[in-house]
């Protein structure tokens, strides 16, 4: 059938890395007990934001950084509500994505079909030439090894530091954490913030790298894959790693299979990512004791200050 | 003791929405002292404690400090300043370990592996023994208690408050926590102790704040004082003790045997081989540290975790597979302990809440309708027979008081007039006159020939009402003693004595002599 090996990994990780993005953001804000179901909208309006800044300024970077602000932003709007307002987190994020969607695609009207920027990568060419691991490891844009730093940077943080031990403590018990003095509220507004930028970023990656044009809707629910990732992942950073990357591998493998003409109905190839990634985490996390230790519990809580 | 107060806290006024919770309220704590700050719910402790710990600003008065002016904005400044507190209702975080919980309460927390070391140091120092790696979650409540304690040492604090720490212990745990009390006031470090449990009063403490409804309503020395004095002022009343005339057990109503059954939730209790023969006109006291599996086996007389048929039998019927309710329609009721969400429908009207477990065996449904005239003439009745005190039965649960809403929902179960009727922790939280009430209500349930299992947590409550009494340990029934027979010791040893304490102990002992 001809498909490389080198070349789907490649893809893989590009196609990965819009998901991990979200994910990682999403980890953050659960593990601080916040329930942010708005990912798809943040990230959409990050894509959209990400391509109109990107095409009209021709700085991709630029783009990248609007991309994370228009994402924070609407997770502002969130936070505001949810923490301040005390309003309810799973009817507010729906809210926000459906936001985001309609938002996006007004945003976008006019854009379909420009081209951005191109992106340069941060090794040399000659480094990408190298036979097999060349183009794996060296041939990729920033924002993709950025990926893997943050994912790196959320496990040490949260495990090995302070700051980690307090976001865990406020999404585990949100009374205690106030009766200690923690800022329950604070924390969690920045909590938010960092997942809406990272959703945002997400999302400018998809729309400036991966697919280099504008689409209504082109978020496609990895959203929501990124949502249902940080829960199958057991709120586990480099797990989140890994069922983003089974997804995209899984895509990747199922577009090329489409292409080779394989004789399964097409339906059945484009949803196999989804039914891989979650049964495949839903095995790795069935051991109920463990995860229910690792989630947050006080996770979509509301937390009101008394006293 | 004479010269500068540690804290001098005058003319303190706190009010809230519709209630004053403190209102002029004066005392001084002398260095090295054990203040007692007694009083009933609601008498306004907590908000006075909150105060001192920068949780809550007073509306008006002021507070000193070692002779500066204090008035601490959050908690954080309180720690500084050397106040320290041990939270009544634990301030701890279930999935992280026990150093993890203290770097938490730590203004500048050293790395993990010499925070462990330290936390060791103390532990022992003061009898207090704690692996620093354990998860809080896995813990009995008397070793969290040790938790708190000992974040609260590690910073070397000058006041320790303690907000009703011995609810929760052995009387094994409790001597231990005097110990380490006394010797850390004969260290120069003032405790100021919160509880409304006169006799550990006279036991620990050195002078005695009372108060009542927000207001100081007396001073005393504890040790020159009776507890029925004591107890007078802070109720402004004096009490009946809940009695009834006879006990005469008939035949066996309930049985249970064997029952095992595995938690459903990671830091649940599994029971084990639970055994119990209910007579008719018996109250069977169950005692235990909380978390030794009482929910669970509360749960499982309920019905809400079935069993196999066997397991429990009501007149020799096997009833273990029947869910809530059939087991209300054959006569067995239940109060658990949770008021709110459990017992009662928090923003339900106590109509509403009537009908939630009264539907059977009062018919306050028909085909698929509700009654909702005998529902609400079935509520108003608990309310008048139970004084409850609310506007009327239309108000949500949420909006009673705790003591008001336990006499709803015990007397709603009462009212049904059951075969067999599990409490738990009937009277936590509630004032000593409702809790007075409570117990004669379940005691004249029993003399009208019912069955009633009285799980509790509160010793001096079991004794009172119990004719017979088990301990629950590590999800495990002690056999059954006739209460009229046991001493406070015996029960605490059937208890399971002090958690992994024996040894130490005895060091303590070998120590002093």
């Amino acid at each position: 059938m001809g498909i490389d090996p080198v070349t789907l990994i490649v893809a893989l990780i590009t196609v990965s890395t819009p998901v991990l993005l979200a994910a990682i953001g999403e980890l953050v804000v659960e593990k601080t007990g916040v329930l942010n179901l708005g990912v798809e909208g943040m990230m959409i309006t990050g894509a959209v934001m990400g391509f109109v800044v990107a095409v009209n300024t021709g700085s991709p970077t630029l783009g990248f950084l609007a991309g994370m602000a228009s994402g924070m932003a609407l997770s502002l709007i969130f936070g505001v509500l949810t923490q301040m307002l005390l309003s309810n987190q799973v009817a507010t994020g729906l809210a926000l994505t459906l936001f985001g969607l309609g938002l996006s695609a007004l945003l976008g009207v006019g854009y379909p079909g420009s081209t951005p920027p191109p992106v340069s990568d941060p090794f040399p060419a000659a480094m990408a030439e190298i036979p097999v691991i060349g183009p794996i490891l060296f041939g990729h844009s920033l924002i993709i090894y950025l990926s893997v730093l943050l994912v790196a940077a959320v496990w040490y943080v949260l495990g090995y530091t302070k700051v980690g031990l307090i976001i865990r403590a406020v999404g585990e018990n949100h009374d205690a954490a106030h009766a200690l003095g923690y800022k329950v509220i604070r924390i969690r507004l920045m909590a938010i913030m960092f997942g809406g930028a990272c959703a945002g970023l997400g999302g400018a990656f998809l729309s400036v790298v991966r697919v280099q044009n504008w689409v209504d809707g082109m978020t496609a629910g990895a959203g929501w894959i990124a949502l249902a990732l940080v829960v199958f992942a057991s709120w586990k950073p480099w797990r989140a790693l890994l069922g983003a990357y089974l997804f995209g591998g899984v895509t990747a493998l199922q577009l090329r299979l489409q292409a080779a003409g394989i004789n399964i109905p097409v339906e059945i190839l484009a949803m196999s990512p989804y039914v891989i990634t979650i049964i495949v985490l839903v095995i790795m996390s069935s051991d109920k004791s463990r995860t229910a230790l690792n989630a947050p519990a006080a996770l979509g809580k509301v937390f009101h200050a008394t006293g | 003791m004479t010269g500068e107060p540690l804290l001098s806290i005058d003319n303190i006024t706190k009010a809230y929405p519709g209630v004053v919770a403190n209102s002029d309220v004066s005392f001084q704590i002398q260095p090295g002292e054990v203040h007692a700050l007694l009083g009933e719910n609601g008498a306004g402790k907590s908000t006075l404690v909150k105060m001192i710990y920068g949780l809550v600003r007073p509306d008006s008065g002021s507070m000193t400090f070692r002779g500066a002016a204090y008035a601490p904005p959050e908690p954080r400044i309180a720690r500084s300043t050397g106040v320290a507190m041990v939270f009544q209702h634990f301030s701890l975080f279930e999935a992280l370990n026990v150093a993890e919980n203290i770097a938490l309460g730590m203004e500048n927390p050293p790395p993990q592996r010499d925070l462990a070391k330290r936390i060791r140091e103390v532990s022992e120092a003061y009898g207090l023994p704690l692996d620093p790696d354990r998860l809080v979650g896995d813990l009995s409540a008397g070793e969290r208690q040790r938790v708190e304690i000992i974040r609260c040492l590690l910073q070397d604090p000058k006041l320790l408050i303690m907000d009703e720490p011995t609810s929760v212990l052995t009387p094994q745990e409790v001597e231990i926590l005097f110990h380490t009390l006394r010797k850390l006031a004969a260290e120069g470090t003032s405790i100021l102790y919160i509880s409304h449990k006169l006799e550990e009063i006279r036991a620990l403490c050195d002078e005695a704040t009372i108060l009542r409804l927000g207001k100081v309503v007396g001073k005393c020395t504890p040790r020159d004082t009776s507890a029925a004095e004591m107890a007078e002022l802070m109720v402004g009343k004096s009490l009946a003790t809940p009695a009834r005339d006879n006990a005469d057990l008939g035949e066996v109503i309930l049985k249970v045997s064997g029952l095992s059954v595995e938690p459903s939730n990671p830091f649940g209790t599994p029971l084990r081989h639970i055994g119990i023969e209910l007579h008719a006109g018996e109250v069977l006291g169950i005692g235990g540290v909380a978390g030794n599996g009482q929910d669970e086996l509360l749960a499982a007389l309920s019905g809400e975790v079935t069993t196999a048929p066997g397991t429990v039998t009501l007149h020799k019927n096997p009833i273990g597979d029947k869910g809530p309710n059939e087991r209300r329609e054959l006569g067995i009721l239940c109060g658990p302990e949770e008021r709110l969400g459990h017992a009662a429908a928090p923003d339900m009207s106590l109509v509403e809440n009537a009908l939630l477990t009264a539907r059977q065996r009062k018919n306050l449904a028909d085909s698929g309708f509700v009654n909702w005239g005998a529902t609400r003439a079935y509520a108003e009745k608990v309310i008048a027979d139970f004084d409850v005190r609310t506007p009327g039965p239309d108000n949500v649960a949420r909006s009673l008081s705790g003591g008001n809403l336990q006499k709803f929902v015990i007397g709603r179960e009462i009212l049904q007039d059951p075969t067999v009727l599990v409490v738990n922790q009937p009277t936590w939280g509630v004032d000593a006159s409702a809790a007075a009430d409570i117990r004669q209500a379940i005691l004249d349930l029993a003399q009208k020939g019912a069955g009633v299992i009285v799980i509790s947590q509160d010793l001096d409550e079991l004794l009172e009402v119990s004719d017979n009494f088990a301990a629950l340990n590590e999800g495990r029934l002690s056999n059954v003693r006739t209460t009229r027979d046991l001493t406070m010791e015996t029960i605490g040893l059937m208890l399971g004595g002090a958690h992994d304490m024996h040894d130490l102990d005895e060091e303590a002992i070998h120590a002093e002599a």
